[in-house]
């Protein structure tokens, strides 16, 4: 699947396309042979723990790393060689929350807008339902607000100046459930202004909300589908238990043979038989993406 | 140019916010010359001394109270043997003995030629000979005014006359050398500091997104220090006069051009230590001892240059404040001309281009 996007263009209509990258830090390999592509207007998922390789990933593409080897484009715009066109065009937002502290909310925005050479007037309307839930407190020092303003902030700056390609390293770690959901419901809005959006997370739940998503673990890419065809992908049936006693279950779990795999999730116990096993009766449950990671990983 | 205006006003907030640099900018440059105006000083006053008197004549009491009527020194007590003044010594109590023998007073108005002894303290040998000298300078007085009254034909008289500086007062000395260390660490030290703090805190990884040129966001960085550093100058050369009377004798437009050329000199050795530093601590670290210590030790400012090792000496060319606080010196209170300081103009001027060159070459694109 990955293979397949070797072929293509590098400029054309997509958002970013990536091929072959890798990238090596001393020894560890943070990159291996990464490629995909994100569709113009493309809300895309990467999807994986800490330490996977995705803010590396991120820095590649918003031409503040060198690749070691691969080639990359942002909007048709190669990540080397013209990395100052990109720089107009993106909008980048680190993982960790990168404003001035000191500065108050207004001041920021003032800031980021006069470096990108626009007004905060000049794309309100781009920013406006973001920008309404944090104007209350646009006297308060960025530094005093709570994780999910400062990532509707941060969001706000990104977008200052109109990127058409759109880059969140993990915008909603640390932030509260509420938050996350406006969050992503903000995404959503932005997608129809035909914005392309790379956005990362190590939640899996957020990843049924992207129009695709690639799983990755260690630098290396488990898959790249859509989430449904990702759980469509499951190759077993999956199945739900719970008792009183789920730890003691489990131990005894790993001893049968004709267990696949099993582990705790949530309240209950997934597991997967190595055949089919008849007669059983057990709860039979839709595989979550964080149930096709866990078993993609093995 | 309005991006270039909004990173400067951004910086003056930064500035503003953080009491802790407004401080170590404003004023701490004028509790270091106010420290080194009042409590720093070469001269030594009131120096306790004993006397241990033999002759008990007319003319050894004449010379203790000439010494102890000086503001040099200042009479602690009268003892009868050396062993008492070993003991004075030992405790502290006294940092100079005058021993004056049974026979000084018959001796000096037979033979014409007296016999005195003085013992210092020489644990601090600087101290000592700075002492000794001011007592021999008492007794020579002592002398002439015998002089006058008994007509020895031959005598040489030194005048001495101290030029620039004629009551040696040492505010002459370190106000250009405070200038130079105060000028230094806040140009390179915090200058490299706020660059350092937007790698830290990760504010760098966007503005590098950016349109912005990277050489920009680093230049709009030394504007506002530049122009704190040069109210600084401005400060101190009227704390100075006016508190600590260092008179100012050359051309003030001078002055301030050549303080405004080491401040561009100290502002590019902060640049060039924020493009090779990571972290506020080591940028701190760099500029603390790499630079602070060096200037401080190396520029003329403590230690005279002279009396250094040949290696240190070629390493103190090396120090953009030696040329500084030479040239400062030159105008500020000889009261010389562009004309006399032209070789130390034209060597800060090169260091500065060098200096400046190499950290815009350093400063890197990506991160």
């Amino acid at each position: 699947m990955a293979m397949s996007d070797f072929n293509l263009p590098l400029s054309g209509s997509w958002g970013v396309r990536i091929s072959g990258i890798s990238k090596k830090y001393g020894e560890t390999q943070a990159l291996s042979n990464i490629s995909f592509h994100v569709n113009k207007g493309e809300l895309f998922g990467l999807i994986g723990p800490d330490g996977a390789g995705k803010t590396t990933l991120f820095r590649i593409l918003t031409t503040l790393l060198l690749a070691d080897k691969g080639i990359a484009s942002v909007n048709g715009l190669d990540v080397v060689k013209q990395y100052r066109e990109i720089r107009n065009i993106a909008g980048y937002m680190p993982g960790k929350f990168s404003l001035y502290q000191d500065l108050s909310v207004q001041e920021n925005l003032d800031f980021f807008a006069n470096v990108f050479n626009t007004s905060i007037e000049e794309n309100y309307d781009l920013i406006r339902d973001i920008y309404i839930q944090i104007e209350p407190f646009k006297n308060r020092k960025a530094g005093k607000l709570s994780g999910g303003m400062k990532q509707k902030l941060a969001l706000c700056c990104a977008l200052i100046h109109k990127p058409l390609v759109l880059f969140l390293d993990e915008p909603t770690t640390g932030v509260d459930p509420v938050s996350r959901k406006e969050f992503w419901e903000i995404l959503k809005r932005l997608k129809q202004e035909n914005i392309s959006i790379l956005v990362s997370t190590p939640y899996m739940d957020e990843a049924t909300l992207c129009d695709r998503i690639a799983l990755i673990q260690s630098g290396k890419i488990l898959s790249i589908a859509t989430p449904e065809q990702i759980i469509k992908e499951y190759p077993q049936k999956l199945f739900a238990i719970r008792t009183e006693n789920n730890y003691h279950l489990l131990k005894q779990l790993r001893k049968d043979p004709q267990v696949n795999s099993v582990y705790i999730f949530g309240e209950y116990l997934h597991v997967t038989f190595k055949d089919d096993v008849p007669n059983i009766e057990a709860k039979e449950i839709t595989p979550s993406v964080e149930d096709c990671f866990i078993q993609l990983m093995e | 140019m309005k991006q270039f205006g909004s990173f400067i006003k951004k910086e003056f907030l930064h500035i503003f916010r953080d009491i802790r640099t407004m401080m170590m900018l404003l004023a701490m440059p004028v509790i270091q010359l106010i420290i080194f105006g009042f409590a720093i000083r070469t001269e030594i006053t009131n120096t306790p001394f004993a006397v241990f008197d033999e002759s008990k004549s007319t003319s050894s009491r004449l010379i203790t109270e000439r010494m102890n009527g000086s503001r040099y020194f200042d009479l602690k007590e009268n003892l009868n043997s050396f062993v008492k003044i070993e003991e004075y010594f030992r405790k502290g109590k006294i940092k100079l003995a005058l021993v004056i023998p049974q026979n000084f007073s018959d001796d000096l108005y037979r033979t014409g030629t007296g016999n005195l002894q003085l013992l210092a303290d020489a644990s601090d040998p600087n101290e000592a000979s700075t002492i000794t000298s001011y007592a021999q300078q008492i007794l020579m007085q002592h002398q002439q005014s015998l002089m006058k009254t008994n007509k020895i034909p031959y005598v040489i008289r030194t005048e001495i006359k101290m030029l620039y500086n004629p009551q040696l007062q040492s505010a002459y000395n370190f106000v250009p050398g405070i200038m130079g260390l105060i000028l230094m660490l806040i140009c390179a030290m915090v200058t490299s500091i706020s660059i350092v703090r937007e790698k830290e805190q990760g504010t760098m990884e966007i503005l590098l997104v950016s349109p912005v040129k990277p050489v920009f966001i680093v230049l709009s960085k030394a504007v506002p220090y530049l122009l704190i550093a040069f109210l600084d100058v401005i400060l101190i050369l009227l704390i100075s006069n006016n508190i600590l009377h260092v008179p100012i004798a050359g051309n003030i437009f001078l002055i301030l051009f050549l303080s405004t050329l080491f401040i561009l000199s100290a502002l590019s050795l902060g640049m060039l230590i924020s493009s090779v530093t990571k972290t506020q601590q080591a940028a701190m670290m760099m500029s603390g001892a790499g630079l602070m210590l060096p200037t401080m030790l190396l520029s003329g400012l403590i230690f005279p240059v002279e009396n250094m090792p040949i290696l240190l000496q070629i390493i103190s060319n090396l120090i953009p404040a030696k040329w500084f606080i030479i040239a400062i010196k030159d105008v500020m209170i000889k009261g010389l001309e562009f004309t006399a300081i032209w070789r130390e103009l034209s060597i800060l001027l090169g260091m500065t281009v060098f200096l400046l060159t190499v950290s815009i070459k350093q400063f890197k694109n990506r991160l």
